[in-house]
């Protein structure tokens, strides 16, 4: 660190936040449900639909590409390899091949895509007050699907994502997406086959050791890429995210749609992060049961008929903001040197190389950022933000003013925050309010949290579930605005705990802090001393903080600032430290119960499981078969 | 009797061949004018006889000291805007192609009126005065080997054909450095003078055989500051004796491709070597850079046409003691020479592999649909091994280029034919004009096998969608490459700037290959500034077992551009960057010379960078021959 010129840092860290975060290039939106209140759907559903494609490529029949993908070098190789293994005839295994790729492959045809656009229309419009989509993103996304191969690469907040992804792309007249998804969908009668004649093709969640599964999964994926016959749509995030924090990505598929650059058999390929941000989840409530233990419902279309009943409220809106394209092979400048994959036949198989591994994990740690950094905030999120650290609740007034400081806040941290426009700010309250009717209520001028009051008698356990599910709910609102406050809030924590205000004892506590969350938050690999940097220049230049010579201490006016700030992390850092002593015990639940512990988010499965990951990681803990 | 028979066959063989020859370089003549048919003299003393060869001392008498090749032939456009090429040397000389200026102008942007004329000739005041060494001049002198210092003479040898290289010469500039004197051995003996006296007299010595350089080898590091002398081999060019026995001739390393063909054409062979620069460069050149011809599927490459090789350098005369065709001897030392771009020494005779001239040679073309069909057509020839003697295949703008070099048309007739022939393949058989690519093919042998062999290719490449072209297709493709370099000084007269460069890679990576390498030159150009589209043009030109050279044409206009030289210097700099990293080898048979030094150690370790230093150390320890190539 020491060894680092300050001043030089601070430029670099400059510029790259400018480039990182063009808060006033940030383009407008478009509500694309105007016009569906406006015309006919059913004309919509079948209006001529011709998408420009990648070099004027002819579309390809789903047949004709599994003839492709069976007939490669790369699946015969491995094909003859599986068979000399198992001493199995290569038939067979050629037989085998084929039923994978039969269950995983897509079969994209326009009518069932015209039943979609017809029957989400008309569920949209009875959700979602607004689906605001940038359209310059959209004129982006067009001309990059004409130069090279696409992957989109949206954020995973709901089942909706997907369906809703289609559903712009198709009211844009934009190339369909191909979309990796996992197996469960399979598995509802009906509606499986209607997601895969929309683009889908199923993968199974694990397949470790199957090498024909993995042969068959990749080359499909790269010969769809490397024709360029439609862009491929994938989460880098692998799942949807409970807690509406990002999760950290998984790099399997970014690994497969990467490797054509570096072998050369396309130019470059071009990454589209997308962030889809909605003002309410569908899943709201049943992502804070998931994650105290409850099951999450397998996926059926039965249930799917039940949830039904979620037609009837008001989600408010979404925003789909279409990031820039991010070159591949830009970011693998001075990175990669392609040339060591000459000396390697191409169709053959083999783990990336140390420097592409270490690459592709960067690319997606920077892509899963872009994401977030185009996330649309809404006013609740800042509230949700306040009332957790209050959580016996706040006169409405102080909720008010401090919301519009938190606001500013927000904005001089580059938030990309949705403020009504002209509205006066206790209306803007109140109507935030009223959405989140279910999360929280105003009674006697106070505001508070809503805890689900079961019918009939309710036992403690049950009581403490009931609150459990109502902080969590309100955390997963907190949770949207974390990566703008992380860096300075971790800094605001470094600087309360460590032993003086040196510069460097101060970065000491940092990047522990930064070490150890970096299973819980998107913190880029190799970072530290960038994020740092960041950091103090966020402090400092909202007045919070000062550096004189090599120390680094709290303003006059920084209280508020920095306190907020370890609010803000305290149920984190509060869930680590009690985890170490439970990993013992296993009554963590228990702990919380007696009163011992006030942080009803340790109760988190999400949390549990990355502390443990880092304590792993941390050499902390250790694993032990018992 | 049987002997004197087969002499007249001989003569007469050598006859037909000679008009082959003619036909793909030259203007059909029946008096043969311009080449004096002589009777090879074998002399194994090798004693200097009267020089014949085609290249005089003084270049500038006949050849072009700012452009390419014969001064009385050019590309210009006149007064009617039509395209003519001058002179009678070519079969194109003194036509007028008609359709030259709409393909100038439409892929260019360029337009004839937008001159940028070329100085017209040498102003002596940008050349260096020369630093002689005084000792070593008047040892020279002594020796009674021919030197000069003249400035037009010193400039000549400063230069090979780079763009960059033409381009100053075009546009006057001044020179930073240019050889300070040239010298012209008779024979070995004088270059063994030559060289005893430059290392007396601490001279640098850069080899020069025919100027066609295109890796920046010839250009004199401006921090040399020892005298540098050029040493220029071309009055080295006689067959020094030739063995019917064993089918081999012992050469001097001066002669120039077409002297050396029509040498041995004369006693009824051939060397088969054919590299596209042929009418200039050099026996010694090819050794020293390790050239490939064009027809190497039928007589391989230099390397496997050289039997032995005879060479001077500041340690002695390497050569071997033996003509064994193959030793185990350790590496071999044809390898040091081989590719060694004039640092180590000067080659002076070679013994090379010579073949009867074959008895029928017929030209061919096939057009496929695309270029991936016509690259798996090649793949599939090279696996059965049976490449014709020549096998290329011209990507779509080539193919153009190639149709913008027709004649014209004398018949109605042949107009009503060609109008048949476009109307079958793109109607009838669906072939897309922007897409379909053509193979040019040149069979060789006796009549019966030719025929044979071309209808086994027409039948592979029918499996591909390929259709027989004709006859007049294939041969056009190779006069364009004959004439490719004369185009560019007609470019240069436009505002427009060309080069080609070539590299080998797997069969499984060409097709990536060219469309990489192409659309990084497109990408590169437009963020450069360059306002108008380039031209960018490959062909697979020569098919191996494992995998294929690729020749690429490149050019655009260049009008809005500060510095064209530096921006085109730049895009081919990317180029090659995408070149190896999609598998390319540095170079196929150009050489590395000073344009790609720096990627020496990324494409043959740095062991191996080692190696060679050590080689050059103990070889040249006083870098006589300083021309810093290679390392």
């Amino acid at each position: 660190m020491s060894t680092v010129c300050a001043s030089c840092l601070n430029i670099l860290v400059f510029v790259t936040l400018q480039q990182r975060d063009p808060m006033l290039k940030r383009d407008g939106f478009e509500d694309i449900l105007e016009e569906r209140r406006n015309s006919s759907d059913l004309k919509y559903a079948l209006r001529c639909y011709a998408p420009v494609l990648y070099k004027g490529v002819t579309p390809c029949k789903a047949n004709m590409l599994k003839n492709i993908v069976l007939q490669s070098d790369q699946l015969r190789y491995v094909i003859n390899q599986v068979s000399q293994e198992s001493g199995e005839a290569p038939d067979i295994i050629q037989e085998e091949a084929s039923v994978i790729l039969e269950e995983m492959a897509h079969r994209l045809q326009i009518s069932t895509v015209r039943f979609f656009a017809f029957a989400l229309s008309k569920a949209f419009k009875t959700l979602f007050q607004h689906v605001c989509v940038n359209e310059e993103g959209i004129q982006r996304l067009q001309q990059a699907i004409q130069e090279h191969p696409v992957v989109l690469l949206p954020s995973h907040r709901s089942y909706m994502d997907f369906l809703l992804m289609s559903y712009i792309l198709y009211t844009y007249d934009l190339a369909l997406p191909v979309i990796a998804a996992g197996m469960d969908f399979m598995g509802m009668k009906f509606v499986g086959e209607m997601l895969r004649m929309s683009g889908a093709f199923f993968i199974r969640r694990s397949f470790g050791g199957d090498k024909l599964y993995w042969a068959v999964f990749s080359e499909y994926v790269k010969t769809m890429l490397r024709n360029g016959f439609a862009p491929i749509e994938f989460f880098l995030e692998g799942t949807r995210s409970r807690t509406c924090k990002s999760l950290t990505p998984k790099l399997g598929l970014l690994n497969i749609v990467i490797e054509p650059f570096f072998k050369g058999e396309v130019f470059d390929v071009n990454l589209v992060p997308i962030s889809i941000s909605y003002e309410r989840i569908l899943e709201e409530s049943l992502y804070a049961r998931e994650l105290l233990g409850v099951p999450k419902p397998k996926e059926s279309t039965s249930g799917l008929l039940k949830a039904r009943r979620i037609l009837s409220e008001d989600y408010g809106s979404i925003h789909v903001y279409f990031g820039q394209p991010v070159s591949v092979r830009s970011l693998a400048q001075g990175k990669v040197n392609r040339s060591t994959y000459n000396l390697f036949p191409r169709h053959i198989p083999r783990k990336p190389m140390e420097e592409t591994q270490s690459f592709v994990n960067d690319t997606a740690y920077r892509i899963v950022r872009l994401q977030e950094d185009n996330m649309v905030l809404k006013p609740w999120v800042l509230m949700a933000s306040l009332l957790l650290q209050n959580l016996e609740g706040m006169e409405l007034s102080v909720l008010t003013e401090q919301t519009v400081w938190l606001r500013g806040l927000a904005l001089s941290y580059a938030a990309f925050l949705d403020w009504p426009d002209h509205a006066p700010t206790a209306k803007v309250v109140s109507s935030s309010l009223a959405l989140h009717r279910g999360l929280a209520c105003v009674s006697g001028g106070r505001v508070s949290l809503v805890v689900g009051e079961p019918l009939g008698p309710v036992t403690p356990e049950e009581a403490l579930f009931n609150r459990a599910v109502s902080v969590l709910s309100c955390a997963s609102y907190r949770n949207q605005v974390l990566h703008v406050f992380l860096r300075p809030a971790m800094l605001a924590v470094a600087m309360h705990t460590a032993a003086s205000s040196k510069k460097n004892e101060v970065y000491n506590c940092f990047s522990f802090l930064w070490d150890m969350f970096s299973n819980d938050f998107i913190l880029c690999p190799g970072d530290t001393v960038q994020d740092f940097e960041e950091a103090c220049y966020l402090l400092v230049k909202t007045g919070a903080v000062q550096m004189p010579q090599q120390d680094i201490v709290m303003t006059d006016i920084g209280q508020p600032t920095l306190s907020f700030f370890n609010g803000l992390l305290e149920p984190f850092l509060q869930g680590y430290q009690m985890l170490l002593p439970t990993l013992r015990s296993e009554h963590s639940v228990l702990c919380v119960f007696t009163g011992n512990l006030r942080c009803y988010e340790v109760l988190s499965s999400d949390m549990q499981k990355n502390a443990l990951a880092a304590l792993l990681r941390m050499d902390a803990v250790r694993k032990v078969k018992v | 009797m049987a002997s004197n028979n087969n002499s007249s066959d001989r003569q007469r063989i050598a006859q037909q061949r000679l008009s082959r020859i003619a036909a793909h370089l030259h203007k059909h003549e029946d008096g043969n004018s311009g080449i004096i048919a002589k009777e090879c003299k074998i002399d194994a003393t090798g004693s200097p006889e009267e020089n014949k060869g085609t290249v005089p001392r003084k270049r500038q008498e006949i050849m072009k000291w700012n452009g390419w090749g014969y001064s009385d032939s050019k590309f210009l456009f006149n007064k009617k805007g039509q395209a003519e090429f001058t002179g009678k040397r070519y079969r194109l000389s003194g036509m007028t192609l008609p359709r030259l200026q709409d393909w100038f102008e439409n892929t260019f942007g360029a337009s004839v009126k937008h001159k940028s004329p070329a100085t017209p000739v040498l102003n002596a005041s940008v050349v260096p005065p020369p630093r002689l060494n005084e000792a070593f001049v008047e040892n020279l002198k002594a020796t009674g080997i021919p030197f000069s210092n003249e400035a037009e003479d010193r400039v000549f040898r400063a230069h090979g054909h780079c763009l960059h290289e033409i381009f100053a010469l075009r546009e006057g500039k001044k020179f930073e450095r240019v050889p300070d004197m040239v010298v012209w051995p008779n024979c070995h003996k004088d270059v063994v003078k030559i060289v005893e006296l430059a290392c007396k007299h601490n001279v640098c010595l850069i080899p020069y055989g025919g100027g066609t350089s295109v890796t920046s080898a010839l250009e004199c590091p401006p921090e040399e500051t020892r005298c540098i002398v050029s040493l220029d081999t071309s009055q080295m060019n006689r067959i020094l004796w030739l063995d019917e026995n064993n089918l081999v001739a012992h050469v001097e390393a001066g002669i120039i491709g077409q002297d050396l063909e029509r040498l041995l054409n004369e006693s009824g062979y051939c060397s088969g070597h054919e590299p596209d620069s042929m009418e200039f460069s050099s026996l010694g050149g090819w050794v020293a850079t390790r050239a490939s011809g064009m027809k190497k599927n039928v007589y391989g490459n230099i390397e496997d046409l050289v039997i032995h090789i005879k060479a001077v350098t500041p340690r002695g005369v390497i050569e071997k003691s033996c003509q064994g065709p193959r030793t185990s001897t350790g590496p071999d030392i044809h390898h040091f020479i081989l590719g060694s771009e004039g640092t180590l020494g000067v080659v002076t005779e070679v013994t090379m592999k010579i073949r009867p001239i074959p008895e029928y040679q017929k030209y061919g073309s096939v057009v496929f649909p695309n270029f991936e069909a016509g690259v798996a057509c090649l793949r599939e020839v090279a696996k059965q091994r049976c490449a014709p003697a020549s096998i290329r295949l011209m990507d779509n703008k080539q193919f153009h280029f190639g149709h913008a070099l027709k004649p014209q048309v004398s018949s109605i007739f042949t107009h009503f034919v060609e109008g048949l022939k476009k109307f079958y393949i793109t109607k009838l058989k669906g072939f897309d004009p922007h897409q379909l690519v053509v193979a040019t093919l040149l069979f060789e042998g006796d009549r019966e096998r030719v025929l044979q062999h071309e209808k086994q290719v027409y039948d592979i490449a029918a499996t591909f969608g390929g259709l027989a072209a004709g006859e007049d297709n294939g041969q056009r493709g190779y006069i364009l490459t004959f004439v490719i370099a004369y185009l560019r000084d007609l470019g240069m007269d436009y505002c427009v700037v060309a080069e080609s460069f070539e590299t080998s890679v797997p069969w499984d990576r060409v097709l990536d290959l060219c469309q990489n390498v192409k659309e990084r030159i497109i990408r590169e150009c437009k963020e450069r500034g360059v306002q108008f589209q380039p031209l960018t043009s490959c062909r697979v030109t020569q098919t191996y077992d494992s995998g294929a050279c690729i020749y690429f044409y490149f050019a655009f206009n260049y009008r809005g551009l500060a510095d064209p030289v530096h921006t085109y210097e730049q895009v081919e700099h990317a180029a090659r960057e995408e070149i190896l990293a999609n598998g390319g080898s540095l170079s196929h048979h150009h050489g590395v010379g000073k344009l790609r030094k720096e990627w020496m150690k990324d494409s043959i370790s740095n062991v191996g960078v080692g190696m060679l230093k050590s080689v050059k150390e103990y070889v040249d320890p006083e870098n006589i021959f300083g021309n810093r190539n290679l390392l």
